[in-house]
């Protein structure tokens, strides 16, 4: 075994631990606690980007220079998303949760870690479909304001469109996805009266609180990239935001199976990771 | 080489990988001593079947990696479709999101080089057939970290190019048929 490399790859380790808190006690941005393993992926990235050879250095950077701070954020927030992503788990929000969600006058609907809006998009597309759109209002959220920006604008290149459609027609959609778009400023430009009753807000899942109560919270592959005790945070914050009966729609890989919160709910769509919140 | 230097086996196989990998796992003793953690490059959705045909063949448990999920020694996790599957340094699963690798998600590399700094000197990296690129800089970091780095012979494999860029990328790899790879997996984790 080389001692060498053995302490090399503690040295990266420290580094990581202190660059991180260098981005929350000078930005306030707490990734102190994500998953080690894809975070110190994502800095990597971010550092071989910059052309850094050392943590440190990059952590120099961070603490002197905002513009290097928010690109490293960027990176740091991943944006991967797609309409109707996992199109059986919106087929199980209509076919199940909807006729729940029908009994109630008015909804308040929860998209935590929303990224550029495409979930957003498929659940106003959805409620519309549905006949709830009138009395629903929308909650928004993410970290990263560039897709906050994004999601309030709702266009997409066209080269994803196909994609989506495809998404649209497996999820059950009831007309056509180009009904609700025009194309220009060269992409699909989605109707604005979708985003008329959304909310769009910079809210962390890490050091943020519960700001209303909601019948539905969507957060999907956004816990993932968080340990174990901050998804325990994150799922409390879930607990205390829905209404009793209310539903939790997780990733399609995610589950409360290892949450300390898991008795507060009960599995709805075992499938497709939906599940409500226990009404004792 | 005793079991009690090694902590895990990854391996990583694309084109051909079913017939390579119903060679390997069902070899494996019902009571083997690590966890196999296990990429294949397969059209999203496709992945469950994977489990079940494995499952019906092998001895070891045989499942599909869901986030936070403990990695347990005589286990088989395949890494679910569209999600890159990373091992985190207390021995639990993490899923991630983030953009293909080669066009692939998930990503041999991203399991290799996050298993090499899980369990440094202790991982087994197994690279099979595939007709790309991915697996060859995960299988360096492995040996970077001190890890045993086995690659299987392009000449005996479906398809070269994946084997043939790991060997290029990790000299030092031990080049073997399926039926050596097997032997040396037995030997790393038999109790
Ligand atoms: C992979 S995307 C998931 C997008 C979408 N929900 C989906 O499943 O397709 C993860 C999102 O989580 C956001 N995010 C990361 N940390 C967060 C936090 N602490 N609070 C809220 N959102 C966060 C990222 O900015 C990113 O937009």
């Amino acid at each position: 075994m080389n001692d060498g490399g053995m302490d090399s790859e503690k040295i990266e380790d420290i580094e990581i631990r202190l660059l991180l808190e260098a981005l929350y006690r000078r930005y306030h941005y707490d990734f102190r606690n994500y998953a080690q393993a894809s975070i110190k992926r994502r800095l990597r990235q971010a550092r071989e980007r910059q052309g850094i050879k050392t943590f440190s250095a990059l952590q120099d950077r961070i603490l002197h220079d905002p513009a290097v701070a928010a690109r490293v954020v960027r990176f740091l927030t991943v944006q991967v998303s797609d309409f109707f992503r996992d199109p059986s788990y919106f087929k199980a929000i209509r076919e199940k949760v909807v006729p729940h969600l029908k009994t109630y006058p008015s909804l308040k609907i929860w998209i935590a870690g929303c990224s550029a809006g495409e979930e957003l998009h498929s659940f106003a597309i959805l409620f519309r479909e549905e006949g709830l759109e009138d009395r629903t209002l929308f909650y928004a959220t993410d970290i990263n304001q560039e897709a906050l920006d994004a999601a309030a604008r709702g266009i997409y290149p066209l080269d994803r469109i196909a994609a989506f459609t495809e998404n649209y027609r497996l999820a059950g959609g009831k007309a056509s996805l180009s009904d609700y778009y025009t194309t220009g400023y060269g992409g699909a430009v989605f109707d604005k009266t979708l985003r008329e009753r959304v909310v769009f807000s910079d809210h962390s899942l890490v050091t943020d609180a519960v700001f209303s109560e909601m019948q539905l919270i969507s957060c999907r592959n956004v816990m993932i990239y968080f340990d174990k005790p901050l998804q325990d945070r994150a799922v409390g914050l879930f607990r205390d935001s829905l209404a009793r009966g209310g539903f939790l729609g997780l990733g399609s890989k995610e589950s409360l199976r290892f949450s300390e919160h898991a008795e507060a709910f009960s599995e709805f769509v075992r499938e497709e990771k939906i599940y409500q919140r226990r009404k004792v | 080489m005793s079991a009690a230097e090694h902590r895990a086996v990854a391996i990583g196989a694309s084109a051909g990988a079913i017939q390579a990998l119903l060679q390997i796992l069902p070899a494996l003793p019902e009571d083997y001593a690590l966890p196999v953690l296990v990429v294949v490059h397969v059209p999203p959705g496709r992945r469950s079947e994977l489990t079940t045909l494995f499952a019906a063949k092998c001895r070891v448990h045989v499942c599909e990696g869901e986030d936070k999920q403990p990695i347990e020694p005589g286990t088989v996790t395949f890494a679910p479709p569209d999600y890159h599957m990373l091992v985190e340094p207390g021995g639990t699963i993490s899923l991630s999101a983030d953009e293909p690798v080669y066009f692939s998600r998930p990503s041999i590399d991203v399991l290799f080089e996050s298993a090499a700094d899980a369990y440094g000197p202790g991982l087994v990296g197994v690279v099979l057939t595939g007709a790309n690129e991915d697996g060859a800089r995960g299988l360096r970091a492995v040996a970077e970290a001190g890890g045993v780095t086995l690659v299987q012979d392009p000449a005996t494999a479906y398809a070269r190019a994946m084997p043939q860029a790991a060997v290029a990328a990790c000299r030092k790899a031990t080049v073997l048929a399926l039926g050596g790879i097997v032997e040396a997996l037995l030997a790393a984790g038999t109790r």
